[in-house]
């Protein structure tokens, strides 16, 4: 679907012609991202980091199915083998480090993403299965992202795996059972090994296909917009291409400076140095901390040191952590404000940046090590992020006076923010 | 086109004398250095399929030849690939020095293929050069083909005691690898 002035894909030479009768791949691509797709005209930076996540992951996938090529999957060598990538391997330190840092960026770009939709709102209707989808998006990438960190069968992998398979050992009765199946032993050893690498390889093509439904999901609304009120007219929109195509590219540029910055000048900054130390079932390191963008969830963990009523503290930490991702996809209906954009709320916009301090302070606290007042702190913190989306929001929501809207996206580009104007005079952009 | 008069998308105007729009520049100058970077990132992404580090250190051998007898081979591994060292007898160098080498469809000589002074030395690759299987002709026993040297199971490449094919399908002589003579007795292959 689209808009009814989308510009509509005319082969022009008898090649093209010929093949869309048949294939028509070039009338897809240019609906989908090109002239033939018109998107909002004032779309921010924030709206560029979609674009950016989907770069993020086939950079995944190219540099793993090269690692993949020189990597083994036995608990015999695996260490062995990923030494063997960073000194063997013409380019193998490169690769490595690209993937590594390439999951960090991933999550940075992801995140951003992720509270771009939570300001702006773009999870409400008619956009909540976007919203969804990306929550599993967001599932499936943290599994990968968690058994890619125990291939290298460091000390951080193998305990990482022991502890992460032990949040299912909480689970009353059943829960042992459920680790053992899914180490396929007692403890991490080969047959975890060799299940994690087989899934690490498989999960992303399954990210792939989610991200093809969030998209197609995204072009039955297209895009929402920093001003949350929908496109009216065609002169609320320009075409994907060139328009976007050129603002995704130069975003582009500035993330591979970022990251070429990290992978070539501190490609270790965001690793943990135990991780070069192989595997040793017999000695936990003394911090063990997982991945920096699992922090704000494993501190969530951590935060529950107490039992209530007959729920021991285990299983409480463990569930409050899924809950912090679950809670996520009820947003849509927690959320009963009809106004999408946080710039025309003025009281959300400041629990909005409670909420943001609040995750990078969660984030902080599940890095540091397990002790006062460390503790203190994620207990009030896990709290108050419960307490913004069960308390804060539905309130907001009935209380707040939200700012006017302008009547449309061309009026408020043009700066008439006041209710009731008719449409401004259509600009054509240069041609 | 004399001077062209562009609306930019914010109401300005940029007019360009010479018929060549900025923009134009701008989109050219931005995908090539695009076009650059990408080609540039191929290169890792390819030689990273080329043999390794580790690979490229095992890339050469070193032999003891003193237990091989006038008329005995043995077979050794190099870069994981056969090599045959042959202790020709006077006869068999008789025969290949024989040979025209005019006639033959890889023209050497026994000299072009062994050290000097010690032709009876002959070390080649024991990979037919047709399509890479292992000749017979090295174990005691095996057939050593019409012209006494080796003989290729596979499509029926015969070659002689200088290990030049003589008939059959493969192109050219078995391959002599770079060697040399450390002492009498020991040989370094690559
Ligand atoms: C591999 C990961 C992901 C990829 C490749 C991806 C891709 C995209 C793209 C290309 C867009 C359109 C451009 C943009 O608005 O930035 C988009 C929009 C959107 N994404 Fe994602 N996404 C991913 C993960 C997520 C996650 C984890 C969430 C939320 C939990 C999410 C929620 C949304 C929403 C709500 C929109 C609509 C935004 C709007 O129109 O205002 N996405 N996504």
């Amino acid at each position: 679907m689209s808009f009814s002035w989308a510009k509509h894909y005319e082969p022009k030479t008898d090649l093209t012609k010929w093949l869309d009768q048949r294939l028509p791949l070039p009338r897809l691509v240019y609906g989908a991202i090109g002239a033939g797709y018109p998107v909002p005209r004032n779309l921010n930076y924030f709206w560029n980091f979609g674009v950016l996540a989907g770069i993020a992951l086939v950079m995944q996938i190219v540099t793993g199915i090269i690692m993949a090529m020189h990597y083994a999957p036995n608990a015999l060598v695996a260490f062995d083998s990923t030494e063997h990538i960073m000194r063997n391997v013409n380019w193998g330190w490169m690769l490595r480090y690209a993937h590594a840092n390439g999951a960090s960026f991933f999550f940075i770009v992801v995140y951003i993403h992720i509270f771009r939709g939570l300001y702006f709102s773009s999870y409400k209707a008619p956009r909540e299965m976007i919203w969804l989808l990306g929550l599993v998006i967001f599932l499936l990438m943290m599994a990968t992202a968690f058994m890619g960190y125990v291939l290298p069968w460091g000390q951080m992998s193998f305990w990482g795996a022991k502890v992460i398979t032990g949040l299912f050992g909480a689970i009353p009765l059943v829960g042992e059972p459920i680790q053992t199946w899914l180490l396929g032993g007692f403890a991490p050893d080969n047959a975890a090994l060799n299940r994690f690498f087989s899934l690490h390889y498989l999960l992303p093509f399954v990210i792939a296909g989610v991200v093809i439904l969030h998209i197609w999901a995204l072009h039955i609304p297209g895009s929402s917009n920093p001003t949350g009120v929908e496109v009216k007219t065609e002169s609320d929109t320009v075409p994907f291409h060139p328009y976007y195509t050129a603002k995704d590219g130069f975003g582009l540029g500035v993330f591979l400076i970022l990251f070429c910055s990290v992978l070539f000048f501190a490609p270790n900054y965001l690793g943990h140095a135990d991780n070069y130390i192989p595997a040793n079932p017999l000695s936990t390191p003394a911090h063990i901390v997982p991945e920096w963008y699992f922090w704000p969830f494993y501190a969530i963990l951590r935060a529950f040191t107490f039992d209530f009523f007959i729920v021991p503290a285990k299983l409480l930490g463990v569930l409050a952590m899924f809950a912090s991702i679950l809670l996520l996809f009820f947003l849509p209906w927690l959320d009963r404000s009809p106004v999408r954009s946080g710039n025309y709320r003025p009281l959300f916009k400041i629990f909005f940046a409670i909420l943001v301090l609040d995750v990078l302070l969660l984030g902080y606290l599940g890095g540091a090590p397990a002790e006062e007042p460390f503790v203190m702190m994620s207990q009030l913190a896990s709290a108050y992020y419960f307490a913004h989306f069960l308390i804060i929001l539905p309130i907001i929501s009935k209380i707040e006076k939200p700012k006017p809207l302008p009547f449309s996206i061309t009026d408020s580009v043009l700066g008439k923010d006041s209710i009731g104007t008719a449409g401004g005079p259509a600009l054509q952009p240069a041609e | 086109m004399a001077e062209q008069v562009t609306i930019n998308q914010d109401g300005s105007a940029a007019v360009e004398s010479d018929g060549v729009r900025r923009r134009d520049f701008i989109n050219i100058a931005a995908v090539s250095f695009a076009g650059v970077g990408a080609a540039t990132v191929l290169i890792p992404l390819i030689t990273q399929m080329a043999p390794s580090k580790d690979v490229l250190a095992q890339a050469s051998t070193e032999v003891d030849i003193s237990a091989i007898a006038p008329g005995q081979t043995i077979k050794t591994v190099w870069r994981k690939q056969p090599v045959f060292i042959r202790n020709l007898t006077p006869a068999e160098i008789t025969d290949a020095e024989g040979v025209s080498v005019d006639a033959l469809r890889d023209p050497q000589s026994l000299a072009d293929r062994t050290v000097d002074g010690k032709t009876n030395w002959l070390v080649t690759l024991g990979v037919c050069t047709h399509l890479g299987c292992v000749p017979l002709g090295a174990a005691q026993g095996e057939v050593k083909g019409e012209f006494g040297g080796y003989f290729c199971p596979c499509h029926g490449s015969h070659y002689d005691t200088a290990g030049r094919i003589r008939k059959g399908p493969a192109p050219t002589n078995l391959l002599v690898p770079e060697f040399s003579f450390l002492s009498d007795t020991v040989i370094k292959i690559g």
